[in-house]
């Protein structure tokens, strides 16, 4: 078999053994609890009281302000991977190019720094 | 005759690699259930209390008990709630954090690596993974349409993406030293170091533990918000969001939340272990300890950062929200972010080859 079957296929298989284990464990009590469901228990928790109205509500903006500075840091992590993997091949150049990019990023996360876009208050 | 030997090559070769699999998963499964207790057992020292003692001698079947209790409670499922998302949340959260350990090396021998599968970019899969147990975070809150477990889904997920990116930024600096993403070859790096060069035999002054002190701290630190850990544990900060986005679970599903949170922690400590701590390196290269197998200091030195998560949870208060986000943006992503530069710097510039 090529490299990359053999890399990659028993991963595929160790994931589908951990789903079948989890599935089983996930069906189990369907199979062998009793189910005695009435109005109250299956209604929404909301401390004691019947639920005041629907829970897909706005949310705060912040956290989704989170979650774009995330994609830019985790693509920047992505992107530093492979540098990291062959610096001792890439010299100085490599080095000084890769401070460039860190350094336009720092700028970046200064502004954002500086818009209050990290404030939780 | 060649397509059926290949078949039968096929089908053996299947039948070894579950059999694998199957090993490793229990193995990980059962060691969870002692961490468990263990847990349990520090968190009652601490208070002196007793913890667990009734199953079994010291308590040691407490885990095995909690799960066939688990496995015979009703299973309810909220009348307002997307029934398939509902279901699918806690089987995402908890192959997700099974996953990762397929790539993890656990010892290396004359037999060859204790690895299922030994990934050219392993540690690049292990972060991946990490990153998707978000959604079964975010699917469980929005899918029991209930107001606790959509906010305690929203901060969890914020929580896990920020401390996401310093831990990436973390595992940079150790690549740089390495050079590679492989995980048996981060091991392999750490027998020669400081020690070494100083003439002493392949011991614990080699590990990147040393070199990268102030790493190491950030990543356990951020290891323990990524995974959730008290002090970082406001998903389920009992007095404002009751217990996050697990309210509407019972039974196994919630069961099965919970045994991700472990695995992931006890991820988190392997991979603590592989980049800081030597994996399987004994703590010094001389006979009497380098004679014992390896998979055992691996699980020592595991079991030793899952004993210094579990102190603590026992003795540190919990942070408010927004000291949690200044701490993960303002605090530690700067930290590393200037680390990876000084450290690329170093490599570069100071002669450390």
């Amino acid at each position: 078999m090529d490299q990359l079957l053999t890399d990659y296929l028993p991963l595929a298989v160790f994931i589908g053994v951990s789903l079948a284990f989890m599935g089983i464990l996930m069906l189990a009590p369907f199979l062998v609890a009793v189910k005695n469901p009435d109005p109250e228990k299956v209604s929404a928790y909301e401390c004691g009281f019947n639920a005041f109205d629907d829970a897909r509500m706005k949310f705060d903006v912040r956290f989704y302000l989170v979650a774009i500075l995330f994609i830019i840091f985790d693509l920047e992590v992505a992107f530093l991977f492979p540098w990291a993997v062959v610096f001792k091949d890439i010299g100085v150049y490599g080095f000084w190019s890769m401070m460039l990019f860190l350094g336009v990023l720092t700028v970046g996360f200064i502004y954002e720094w500086r818009k209050g876009a990290l404030e939780w208050d | 005759m060649t397509d059926q030997s290949t078949l039968w090559d096929s089908l053996l070769w299947l039948a070894i690699n579950v059999g694998l699999s199957l090993a490793l998963l229990v193995g990980l499964l059962v060691l969870v259930a002692y961490l468990l207790l263990l847990d349990r057992k520090v968190w009652a020292a601490v208070q002196l209390r007793k913890g667990p003692n009734v199953v079994g001698p010291w308590g040691l079947f407490q885990s095995f008990a909690d799960l066939i209790k688990f496995a015979v409670k009703e299973p309810i499922i909220p009348a307002g709630a997307n029934k398939g998302v509902f279901l699918l949340a806690p089987l995402a959260t908890a192959v997700c954090a099974l996953a990762a350990w397929a790539v993890i090396p656990i010892s290396e021998n004359s037999w060859g690596k204790w690895v299922i599968s030994d990934l050219n970019v392993g540690i690049l899969y292990v972060l991946a993974i990490s990153s998707l147990g978000v959604y079964g975070v975010i699917m469980g809150g929005w899918a029991s349409n209930s107001k606790y477990p959509f906010m305690g889904a929203l901060r969890s997920a914020a929580q896990m993406v920020s401390y996401e990116v310093s831990i990436g930024f973390v595992i940079i600096t150790v690549l740089l030293l390495v050079g590679s993403l492989n995980m048996t070859d981060i091991v392999r790096a750490q027998s020669n170091g400081i020690g070494t060069s100083a003439g002493l035999p392949s011991s614990f002054l080699d590990w990147h533990w040393l070199v990268l002190l102030p790493m190491f701290v950030i990543f356990f630190i951020s290891a323990l918000a990524e995974t959730n850990r008290p002090p970082f544990d406001l998903v389920e900060a009992e007095s404002e969001l009751v217990a996050g986005f697990m309210v509407e679970y019972s039974s196994t599903p919630y069961l099965l939340f919970m045994l991700g949170e472990y695995v992931a922690i006890v991820t988190m400590c392997a991979l603590g272990t592989i980049l800081f701590l030597g994996g399987w390196l004994p703590p010094v290269d001389i006979f009497p300890l380098n004679a014992v197998p390896g998979i055992i200091w691996f699980i020592l030195k595991a079991t030793f950062l899952f004993f210094m998560f579990a102190m603590v949870k026992a003795m540190v208060p919990r942070y408010r929200y927004d000291q949690l986000m200044r701490l993960g943006w303002k605090v530690f992503l700067p930290l590393s972010l200037l680390a990876v530069v000084v450290v690329a710097a170093v490599v570069q510039f100071g002669g450390v080859s």
